[in-house]
């Protein structure tokens, strides 16, 4: 018997223990596994500057989602936004963080990185399986002296649910009336062809590892890993390099002032130097929160992040929110959410 | 007297603690038997709950057909299913042999300097996390599956007739077969050390005896350990099922992640708890429901797996009672 209760002792000695960690300056937000990365980083520096912990959970959008609607987290993250119906009814607001890329990325038997040229309807025939091989006329009509093997092409996607899926299948929704009809967007879809690999990892390993195959990564992987990535034809039918310059045009000629809450994808951009698969992350709270001082905790950590961390988000090869757009949130904030 | 009555009282207390203990025992033991219970009847209803949309919603259909479209909400169950089932398969037909043979040369052949050291690596292979063999099966053995057994299984089986279209396709290195290979790598040590742990069990006395008749070595195997010892060894084959039935880190890695129903081998595939595994995180609705109803789904097919090696292993029995 007496170990019987040193043991329920020990349990609750440990359960004491436990509750005696809570602490009341961390502030908890989670979702899309995109701005995961850049997150911790501000996340890092943010406790450095003010002693406030922003914990994030990279649990990808839809969780985001969820959470923030039940209401267990401060704020969520999610690659796609809520329309406004859906976010008056459940008293949440939203603005975008950080702004990243997303290429196509291929392993082709002696066609070097950054060689290829594809624009979004070539993108959309690959994919759906209907170009079939690298030497299809389409494809070599976009890369005249270019020589492309005779070989089939292995297409690689997201096997798991993903806003990376989302706006690349976006963009191809957009540009291809055939994409759209046959297969459409979402964070996942039913892949007309190809292999399916877990995480931007997963497609970045696969497309290294198969030969003549095509994938599309977040731009941060592709130059990690060292993979070959395309180039693309934008709107305005100018062939464009990815990189800061490109995303940043993108969201710079986004049209942000008449979209309500944000509401805006940024794919197939009109600018002439955008970047035709250009992405965010939106973040999103309550505008009447029920624990006032996490929410100020959150907001000062985004006010930061606008200020001082956009240098630190380049470093991880995402791109600083053009300036106009950042003045739009301030106004949005002051407008919107009580804090 | 007073002293009597002292011995007699506290035996009487003694022996009704002593029953109290007793049924305390009892009842708890019982407790740790119901909560096994309790947690797989438990697990299954509220998959099937979870599922219910789509399992009573689409019935049958939820089962026959291949599509798995989120954008639309239409979900057939049939292509994972059936990549669960071949990799399994090709798993077991890969994996039994082999261990059949491990086992017998550990308990038969080794020189017993060797033995220990072999069956110490064997079930240290058995603790190896599933993550681990998909990193080796992506990182190691897709390249090499691509660069030369596919090419070479294309070339030769593929062009046989029948069974020519199992082995025909493009050297992508992934796809079912690579993934087969690789449970059956991850379930040889199951199956080879339950296989050695019963051979072990075999009296001496009977091998001697056959031995002694001039029985070969692979008489006695077959004719004296393997009757012997039939029930347990079924019992090790059907526990390295179960786990490739259920594995699904190292078969997410390899197998493709395709929602395509093909004869070839050498093609991608999907399976059950791989496609759970990937799509789970972003799934809303009526596709959180399809994903739950697949859980279910690998209830049922574990639970079919079973209740056939308890056949088996019935009609065994009367086989033997008959003989």
């Amino acid at each position: 018997m007496f170990s019987i209760r040193k043991i329920a002792l020990v349990i609750g000695l440990g359960a004491a223990g436990l509750t005696g960690f809570a602490n009341a300056a961390d502030v908890t937000g989670a979702g899309s596994s995109f701005v995961y990365p850049v997150l911790s980083k501000w996340s890092a520096s943010f406790a450095e500057k003010t002693g406030n912990h922003v914990n994030y959970q990279s649990i990808g959008s839809g969780g985001g989602i969820a959470q923030i609607k039940a209401g267990t987290v401060d704020f969520g993250a999610s690659d796609k936004p809520l329309d406004a119906d859906d976010l008056a009814k459940s008293g949440l607001g939203q603005f975008p963080s950080v702004i990243g890329g997303i290429v196509p990325a291929y392993n082709i038997d002696g066609v070097e990185a950054g060689k290829l040229v594809l624009d979004g309807q070539v993108l959309a025939g690959i994919f759906l399986g209907n170009i079939a091989n690298w030497n299809d006329a389409a494809i070599a009509k976009l890369n005249p002296g270019l020589k492309l093997p005779d070989a089939k092409i292995t297409v690689v996607h997201r096997s798991d649910g993903s806003g990376t899926s989302f706006n690349f299948t976006n963009y191809l929704s957009k540009v291809d009336a055939d994409w759209k009809a046959k297969v459409g967007e979402g964070t996942t879809v039913q892949w007309p062809t190809g292999i399916g690999g877990k995480g931007n990892e997963g497609v970045a390993a696969y497309v290294q590892q198969v030969k003549n195959s095509i994938g599309y990564v977040e731009y941060a992987y592709a130059l990690k890993n060292h993979i070959g990535y395309a180039l693309l034809t934008n709107a305005a039918g100018k062939t464009v390099k990815p990189g800061n310059a490109s995303f940043q045009a993108a969201a710079a000629t986004a049209d942000w002032a008449k979209a309500q809450d944000f509401n805006l994808i940024m794919t197939n951009a009109p600018g002439a130097d955008a970047w035709p698969i250009t992405a965010t992350t939106w973040i999103i709270m309550y505008k009447q929160p029920k624990n006032a001082e996490n929410s100020k905790v959150v907001f000062d950590f985004f006010k930061w992040s606008l200020e001082h961390g956009q240098s630190q988000a380049q470093e991880l090869d995402y791109v600083a929110l053009p300036e106009a757009l950042v003045k739009q949130i301030e106004a949005y904030w002051q407008a919107q959410f009580k804090h | 007297m007073v002293i009597a009555t002292d011995i007699i009282d506290s035996g009487q207390r003694r022996s009704r603690a002593d029953a109290r203990h007793d049924a305390w025992f009892r009842w708890l033991l019982r407790t740790c038997a119901l909560l096994v219970l309790a947690a797989l009847l438990g697990a299954a209803l509220s998959t099937l709950w979870g599922g219910r949309e789509v399992l009573f919603g689409d019935g049958l259909r939820f089962l026959t057909t291949t599509q798995w479209n989120p954008v639309e909400n239409i979900y057939g169950a049939w292509a994972p299913i059936y990549g669960t089932l071949v990799t399994s398969l090709i798993a077991i037909v890969i994996a039994v042999p082999l261990s059949f043979g491990i086992a017998l040369f550990l308990t038969e052949i080794a020189p017993a300097w060797l033995r220990t050291p072999v069956a110490t690596a064997i079930e240290l292979l058995a603790a190896i996390p599933s993550i681990i063999y998909g990193m080796w099966g992506l990182f190691v053995f897709v390249p090499f599956m691509a660069a030369h057994v596919d090419p070479l299984l294309d070339s030769s089986l593929g062009r046989l007739p029948l069974i020519g279209a199992l082995f025909r396709g493009p050297p992508l290195g992934l796809g079912l077969l690579t993934a087969g290979i690789v449970l059956a790598v991850m379930i040889v040590p199951f199956i080879s050390s339950v296989m050695r742990e019963v051979f072990q069990t075999v009296p001496a006395r009977l091998k001697e005896s056959a031995y002694a008749l001039g029985s070969t070595t692979w008489e006695v195997v077959w004719d004296i350990i393997l009757p012997y010892t039939r029930q347990a060894v079924i019992g090790g084959i059907f526990l390295g099922l179960g786990r490739a039935l259920g594995e699904t880190m190292a078969v997410t890695f390899v197998l493709g992640n395709a929602y395509d129903l093909t004869a070839s081998l050498l093609m991608p595939g999907t399976s059950i708890s791989s496609s759970i595994a990937n799509e789970f995180n972003e799934a809303a609705g009526l596709h959180r429901s399809a994903l739950i109803a697949l859980g279910f789904l690998l209830f049922v097919v574990t639970f079919i797996v079973l209740l056939i090696a308890r056949w088996m292993l019935r009609s065994l029995k009367q086989k033997e009672g008959t003989a």
